[in-house]
């Protein structure tokens, strides 16, 4: 074990995985936090809640498809919508470092207030604290959230053998946009981040009841690690079909020149869901009449064959693992 | 023609097939860390008959940069605070000889150590920051020297004085004649690395041919490429022909890439260089130009390179040479994961070691 933190404790990966359970869990272990869930589901007063929270630390803090306010509500919008709850209200945290320009801070805030509007959630209560100058990164954003819930029947013990893999669009955009923007790469590649409010699709995978297992939204550490954590220390593998990932041309292109695979990168706008074999069809064609939802997918299956990994079938027949994202791919995504 | 039909060119089954009922014991060395990535990624051993061997080779640039090199560059940065280092992304997880440091952990504590994707924004960095030193970490083989060489030409061009280069670029073709003399070296056949074809041209593999007796082809990097270049290889063997065959002539032409030849000549002397697990290799090593010594991070910061002890568990020297598997090695995937490596050819996304962690251990 390390004894500093390095930017990879950050990744979304194994580190962040090992920061969580080896130094924050084993003081603050309890039954809802232990399961290690985007959300806690909590019985508040005879009602089931769902409350999640999220940083957002992304650079830089406007990029092709969004930026950090319109980031930080779709952020906790989404652990809410994936715990199968309607989110509701929100806090807002920010920490602002000196020197920041009132102007940009309005846009942010203007974007917070369109993309709380399209989530139909309040801003209920809020903080905001400035740093000197060199102490932040320009600014940084905390939200947490409440959100009623409707389903609460989800979680990695209601998959089983035979279960469909559904992505509910194309993958690595949020990941490839930030690449791009870092690289000055933005007039070369036209990739925009997926970043958007996923309530809709998962209301639209939670129709189909106890058929759904558990849902994902597969940000850092992109599609590979969601699918790692879905089956890790479990009896079984998730297979995946390389030919039926969706992606962006232009986002597999950047990622070819940049040297990162799409399956690591992040995603703002997309669920990763396991469902019932007998509805994946419906659930994957239900989903492609949403806007959102119009590239969604069913991309692998639950086997036993290889328990707790992953693995991917190549184009060309061959498998390999998928493994967890290892490092710090691409640090402070979102 | 668009990459996908390189990934996966048409009736590339009609190859697959074919190999599959090889039953010849075949082992082949792809030499270049860029090609191990691509054919673990593709799944391709998983499409090969256990006969059919591929074994990796010394072309991965972080892991024949032995630990002496990452202790010396520890160690300037801790020596000299008003320094920037500047690096390609790999290098900064390598850990020196001595256990918790590397790159990744000074940078950690606040040494300002920046990730580049090219040469070009380091000479950007030192523009930005005049009052720091900004040293740019040359590694890699005939493929990377010439980014370095563009850096270095924009910082004289631009009279810059704030940028050097370490030089830790190193020669292809002397290291596998280092592998080729070791007595028991086991390798039918070369599988060689397209984009050093485009500098040194065919004409720099042919000593494989005509003083060893390897079979050998240039080769692409998409999986098509490779297929189709170990189908090539398997061929020769079957009908006991030796040859270079170029795979890759969409870029690699006969004579490569003269301009660069002579770039290289201009600002570079050969040397003899230090290799992870291979040792001293006489001439194997480029270093700056006395004529461009105020531009030589070595000469600037009086680099000396020091003795130093790894972890004698470590297998990275037996790895690279393609004595052993990776999973051979006592340490794989017990104390040396990429989370925490103790070799190199754990930490690079080109390494052997982290090829089979992350993709080949089922």
């Amino acid at each position: 074990m390390d004894d500093i933190i390095t930017l990879s404790y950050g990744s979304g990966g194994k580190k962040t995985s090992h920061l969580i359970e080896d130094i924050i869990l084993p003081s603050l272990s309890c039954d809802e936090l232990n399961k290690l869930s985007d959300g806690a589901v909590l019985d508040v007063f005879s009602n089931k809640i769902a409350f999640s929270t999220d940083s957002f630390v992304v650079s830089p803090y406007f990029f092709p498809g969004g930026d950090i306010g319109k980031l930080a509500v779709c952020g906790t919008v989404n652990d809410l919508s994936v715990c199968g709850a309607k989110p509701e209200y929100l806090s807002l945290s920010l920490i602002i470092e000196e020197g920041f320009k009132i102007e940009e801070l309005k846009k942010i805030i203007k974007s917070i207030e369109e993309t709380s509007k399209i989530c139909n959630v309040k801003i209920v209560t809020g903080d905001t604290k400035v740093v000197e100058k060199g102490k932040g990164d320009g600014i940084y954003i905390n939200t947490s959230g409440i959100g009623r819930l409707i389903y609460e029947d989800l979680g990695k013990d209601k998959i089983s053998e035979g279960d469909a893999v559904i992505v509910t669009g194309c993958i690595g955009d949020h990941g490839a946009a930030i690449m791009a923007s870092r690289n000055n790469l933005v007039d070369e590649f036209n990739v925009k981040s997926d970043c958007a409010p996923v309530y809709e699709l998962a209301q639209c995978i939670l129709q189909y009841g106890d058929k759904v297992k558990i849902m994902r939204d597969p940000t850092r550490g992109g599609v590979a690690t969601t699918l790692n954590e879905f089956v890790e220390n479990s009896e079984f593998t998730i297979e995946i079909s390389e030919e039926k990932i969706p992606i962006n041309v232009e986002t597999n292109n950047l990622c070819e020149i940049l040297g990162i695979d799409p399956l690591y990168s992040a995603n703002e706008g997309k669920i990763l869901a396991i469902v019932d074999s007998s509805v994946a069809e419906n659930v994957v064609n239900d989903l492609r009449k949403i806007e959102l939802g119009k590239d969604a997918a069913i991309i692998g299956y639950v086997t036993k064959n290889f328990p707790s990994k992953v693995v991917l079938h190549t184009n060309l027949g061959g498998k390999r693992v998928l493994s967890k994202l290892t490092g710090a791919q691409l640090p402070r995504i979102c | 023609m668009h990459l996908s039909e390189f990934k996966k060119p048409q009736d590339i089954y009609v190859v697959i097939n074919y190999l599959k009922g090889i039953d010849k014991k075949i082992n082949i060395m792809e030499v270049c860390g860029t090609h191990t990535m691509a054919i673990a990624k593709s799944g391709i051993k998983s499409l090969l008959p256990p006969n059919i061997k591929l074994i990796s080779g010394p072309g991965c640039p972080v892991c024949v940069t032995p630990s002496e090199e990452i202790d010396a560059v520890l160690e300037l940065c801790k020596n000299n605070k008003n320094l920037i280092i500047t690096t390609y992304g790999d290098m900064i997880k390598v850990p020196g000889s001595k256990p918790n440091e590397s790159l990744e952990r000074l940078k950690a504590q606040g040494q300002d150590v920046r990730i580049v994707y090219s040469a070009l924004d380091a000479v950007d960095i030192a523009k930005e920051n005049k009052e720091k030193d900004i040293v740019f970490l040359g590694i890699g083989f005939e493929t990377t020297t010439p980014g370095t060489i563009l850096a270095l030409e924009e910082a004289i061009n631009q009279k810059i004085n704030n940028f050097y280069i370490y030089s830790m670029h190193k020669l292809v073709e002397p290291a596998l004649r280092a592998l080729l003399e070791q007595p028991d070296f086991d390798i039918d056949a070369f599988l060689c690395p397209g984009h050093v074809g485009a500098v040194i041209g065919e004409e720099g593999f042919e000593f494989l041919v005509k003083e060893y007796n390897k079979p050998s082809v240039i080769c692409g990097f998409e999986a098509g490429d490779i297929l189709i270049a170990i189908y090539k290889i398997v061929n020769q063997i079957l009908n006991n022909r030796v040859e270079l065959e170029n795979e890759y002539k969409r870029v690699v032409k006969k004579e490569g890439n003269k301009i660069i030849k002579n770039k290289v000549e201009t600002y570079f002397k050969v040397s003899d260089d230090l290799w992870r697990g291979l040792g001293l290799i006489q001439n194997s090593g480029l270093k700056l130009k006395d004529e461009f010594k105020e531009y030589d991070a070595s000469k600037k910061f009086n680099i000396t390179l020091k003795q130093s002890n790894i972890n004698s568990a470590c297998k990275c020297g037996d790895v690279i040479k393609g004595k052993i598997e990776p999973t051979i090695c006592p340490l794989f995937g017990k104390v040396c994961t990429p989370e925490n490596p103790v070799g190199p050819c754990m930490v690079s996304s080109e390494g052997a070691c982290a090829a089979y962690y992350k993709y080949l251990v089922f």
